[in-house]
């Protein structure tokens, strides 16, 4: 019995972990929103250099996430990582695809003989920010909506989606949701922009951008939240395992866990908050990114926490529901567990160290003249 | 249900060819970033020492050039981390117990260190004190290093699988004990010599270019100065790398006798077994057929005996002894492996069917069967003994190629650190031809490098873990034509990346550093 609950608590803890990369993950990717937008907010060369080299000193930071995110699911809920990454084959190769052309774009733009040329390095990082972010969020709407797959006896896989995963995007309510983190991760990196650069021209289109990325993001993200509070849900009888479907199952699980009503509502009002200061503020308010960013981590912390928690199945299956993944029946062993924790315990000094090198970097804003100072590593 | 003996086998070989071409692209640039990062460190160290902005000069230059590097491997090394998912699911599922806590340390200490301390040694250098800027450099250096010990661990694992226990109720291994995963023989030789062999790869590397700049007759303090440290750091990691490999094939010989006996193409074992210096095997031969295994060979008696069990007169399994099984020495015939690893695959079924019936006694006999039969799983997925046989040439050759290759740095590093340390390396007569084998040695550290990765991971085929499971059973079940595309896909993108990579690389060395000498405050 003791066992039982510290397993289940153990469960919990690392559900816990992987939604605060989650999270984390969903506000870096303003990098990715960024990258999106050299073009619109930058008219000149230089422009279009400060916003690159703007973005480039972060771009490892969502990366790495990225990959922990990754490594913390195969660690602590192996049978997610195996049916997913090995069911929904092409959603993610497609995603990674986005991602492995990230990295060197941001090397190799700018330097002589790079075979390429410029605009193709600047292509690769527009298709990393579109595909990154709208299918990571198409990927954490199945959470909601369900897969195709089936597991045998020996646990290993197969799917039943026509196009290897890609098939989710054409499920409406992921698609909301990846549209959502789309703009989301726009107006994260304008705020960003606003926080990081000081240069007049780029300030007043990141304004004027600001407000064209809100209103989508406003009318996807409405859309996505409704939808969820009245869909059903996929439920999971804590005695006897077994799956099925109960209506207005995430509204419940919101109810009956308060604690995440309070932080999704904070989580809402920060994001906006920061967006309409940013907007309506006469002086430049550069502190949004803080305000919008710590929102953004608290409403995807809340939507991974009732995807997981409170008997909730966190990655249906649509061909046998009792296939579905939960925390329990998906998670490593209890060893495994515990082990991992131990080492968990040195995140928070990793937070600490990446906040300190983070200062360090951005405390002086990035100017024409540091970009043109062949002194520097610039991108 | 997939039942894995009809898997296509076309899908595990194009699932092979991905996972081994994206491992290889990788492992293009994991050396130098290793290596070249404490290099780097250790002249930065210098100029924070003297002050010396000639030191400062050196270490952006290095540094420039790491930071091409650099991206294409993080780019490369994101899908190998996801790849163990897409394309090999039923081992991640089989391994994943063990696998994944090694990469999520490898996340949480490694990669964060090194991301974090990497943008505060590009860009902090007008923004922080010397000596944290030489902090960051070293975290930097330590964090690279850290990144790779976790994945090797999960490597040294698959080759040589401790720790755990399978669950058949889950149908994976649990893990028992972490410290003998973490410290396991296989893993720590593993993690070490291939670790080392990176400090060979980037010394080599600083080495050759420096060696352009002195053909040149540029660059002669900066080329004299790199050469010194590297010429040191590299002469010490290829001792260690000798060192490691031994103990590392002294743990292929006892946990892995199939590869070793590829490595060193013996067919039939025996006493006294013998070490082949060069030799050319004979295409004609099989573990079937009574034909020479070699065409032409110069070997030592007994070398091998001795090296691995330091008795020059001892056993040393050979391809045949472990197809056909040899009594004398305890070795079984692979078909009697086969036949009990079918047993184990069938109990585990039968134990499943029980147990869903809830009939006890049936399930209690079932898993009696499973457990006697357990340490032969994997052999119930292969279809003939002669399966178990790796492609013995690719791992002759390129083990045979690593090691002289090998030799050869050891007298590179000698000569070149001698020159420059009694400085005469810019004031020889023979100077052109030295130069030249000094850039022509670069592809050569490469080459040797990845051949290394060539022997342990063709020589472990048809394992993915040893004994437990075949690679044809741990695939993912997808149509061979989504991977087909996916490698083609692969094969242009690293390809595309690597050209541009080089481009840039020549291009950024045939510059140098572009401030003068002895500026750049």
């Amino acid at each position: 019995m003791i066992n039982e609950i510290s397993l289940l608590f153990f469960q919990q803890y690392w559900w816990l972990i992987v939604s605060v990369l989650g999270a984390a993950l969903v506000f870096l990717l303003f990098v990715q929103g960024g990258q999106t937008l050299i073009y619109q907010i930058g008219k000149t060369e230089t422009e279009r250099n400060i916003i690159v080299n703007t973005l480039g000193r972060k771009w490892e930071f969502t990366f790495t996430t990225l990959v922990t995110f990754g490594g913390a699911f195969f660690a602590s809920f192996p049978l997610f990582y195996s049916s997913s990454f090995g069911g929904a084959y092409w959603l993610w190769i497609t995603i990674l695809l986005a991602f492995t052309i990230q990295a060197v774009s941001y090397e190799f733009r700018s330097k002589p003989n790079n075979v390429l040329g410029k605009k193709t390095f600047e292509i690769m990082l527009f298709i990393n920010g579109l595909f990154g972010t709208v299918l990571l969020g198409v990927v954490v709407g199945t959470l909601f909506n369900g897969v195709p797959f089936e597991l045998d006896s020996l646990n290993r896989v197969s799917w039943h989606g026509s196009a290897r995963g890609l098939e989710a995007i054409l499920n409406l309510h992921n698609l909301s949701l990846g549209l959502t983190v789309f703009f989301l991760a726009r107006i994260l990196a304008i705020l960003y922009f606003i926080n990081s650069i000081e240069q007049i021209d780029i300030l007043k289109r990141s304004k004027k951008h600001l407000i064209y990325n809100t209103i989508p993001f406003i009318v996807f993200f409405l859309s996505f939240v409704i939808y969820l509070l009245i869909k059903d849900g996929f439920a999971v009888d804590p005695t006897s395992g077994i799956v099925s479907m109960q209506s207005f199952k995430y509204l419940n699980n919101l109810l009956q866990m308060p604690v995440l009503i309070i932080i999704f509502v904070l989580g809402v009002v920060g994001v906006l908050y920061g967006i309409l200061n940013s907007i309506f503020s006469k002086k430049i308010y550069d502190k949004g990114i803080w305000f919008a960013g710590i929102g953004t981590f608290l409403v995807v912390l809340t939507l991974f926490l009732i995807a997981g928690y409170n008997n909730t199945a966190f990655y249906p299956s649509l061909h046998n529901i009792n296939d579905s993944l939960t925390i329990q029946n998906a998670s490593s062993s209890l060893y495994t567990l515990k082990t991992m924790s131990i080492v968990s315990l040195l995140v928070p000094f990793v937070i600490a160290y990446i906040v300190f090198a983070w200062r360090l970097i951005n405390k002086k804003k990035i100017t024409e003249d540091e970009i043109n100072d062949k002194n520097e590593h610039t991108y | 249900m997939m039942t894995l003996l009809n898997i296509d086998p076309s899908l595990v070989d194009w699932s092979r060819a991905q996972f081994a071409l994206t491992a290889m692209y990788h492992w293009i640039f994991v050396p130098i970033t290793l290596g070249i990062l404490f290099i780097i460190a250790i002249m930065e160290t210098r100029y924070v020492k003297t002050g010396d902005p000639e030191w400062k000069r050196i270490t952006k230059f290095w540094m420039k050039l790491f930071g091409v590097n650099f991206a294409i491997g993080v780019a490369t090394g994101i899908i190998l981390e996801f790849e163990f998912g897409t394309n090999w699911s039923n081992y991640s599922w089989f391994v994943g117990d063990i696998f994944g806590a090694p990469l999520a340390i490898e996340g949480i200490m490694a990669f964060f260190l090194e991301s974090t301390f990497i943008a505060i040694m590009f860009f902090g250098w007008n923004k922080v004190s010397k000596k944290m800027h030489l902090t960051a450099t070293w975290l930097t250096a330590l964090g690279a290093n850290l990144s790779a010990l976790w994945i090797l661990v999960a490597n040294g694992w698959m080759q040589y699988p401790v720790g755990m226990a399978f669950n058949p109720e889950t149908a994976r291994n649990e893990m028992l004990n972490f410290w003998d995963v973490f410290l396991s023989p296989v893993a720590v030789n593993k993690f070490l010599h291939t670790i080392t062999s990176g400090y060979v790869v980037a010394a080599i590397f600083v080495i050759g270019v420096s060696s352009y700049f002195l053909l040149r007759k540029r660059e002669v303090l900066l080329a004299k100065r790199s050469i010194i440290i590297s010429g040191v750091f590299g002469l010490m990691a290829i001792f260690a790398v000798i060192f490691t490999g031994h103990g590392s094939a002294v743990q292929v010989a006892q946990k892995q006798p199939m590869k070793l006996a590829a490595m060193e193409g013996l067919y039939k074992g025996g006493e006294s077994a013998e070490l082949i210096g060069i030799g050319i095997l004979n295409p004609k031969k099989d573990v079937n057929n009574q034909e020479k295994p070699f065409l032409f060979k110069i070997g030592f008696k007994g070398v091998l005996s001795y090296l691995i069990n330091f008795d020059k007169n001892s056993f040393v399994a050979g391809v045949e002894d472990l197809v056909h099984g040899n009594p004398e020495f305890g070795i079984l015939p692979a078909q009697e492996r086969i036949n009990r690893g079918k047993l184990a695959i069938h109990s585990l079924k039968e134990y499943k069917k029980a147990l869903k019936h809830e009939d006890k006694t049936s399930a209690n006999m079932h898993l009696k069967t499973f457990e006697k039969n357990f340490e032969h799983l994997g052999y119930g997925y292969l279809e003939k003994p002669e399966d178990i046989v790796p492609n013995v040439s690719l791992v002759f050759y390129s083990f045979h190629i690593m090691v002289i290759f090998g030799t050869f740095f050891v007298l590179v590093f000698a000569v070149f650190l001698w020159l420059s340390m009694t400085n005469k390396i810019d004031k020889l007569k023979w100077g052109k031809p030295l130069f030249i084998l000094g850039i022509i040695t670069i592809p050569m550290s490469f080459i040797s490098s990845e051949l290394g990765w060539v022997v342990a991971e063709v020589g472990r085929q048809p394992w993915v873990v040893q004994d437990l499971l075949t690679v044809s059973a741990g695939v993912t079940d997808i149509s061979s034509a989504s991977v087909q595309t996916t490698f083609w896909i692969f094969a242009f993108i690293f390809t595309a990346l690597l050209i541009a990579e080089v481009s840039i690389m020549t291009r950024m060395i045939k510059t140098g550093p572009k401030t003068k000498e002895g500026g750049n405050k």
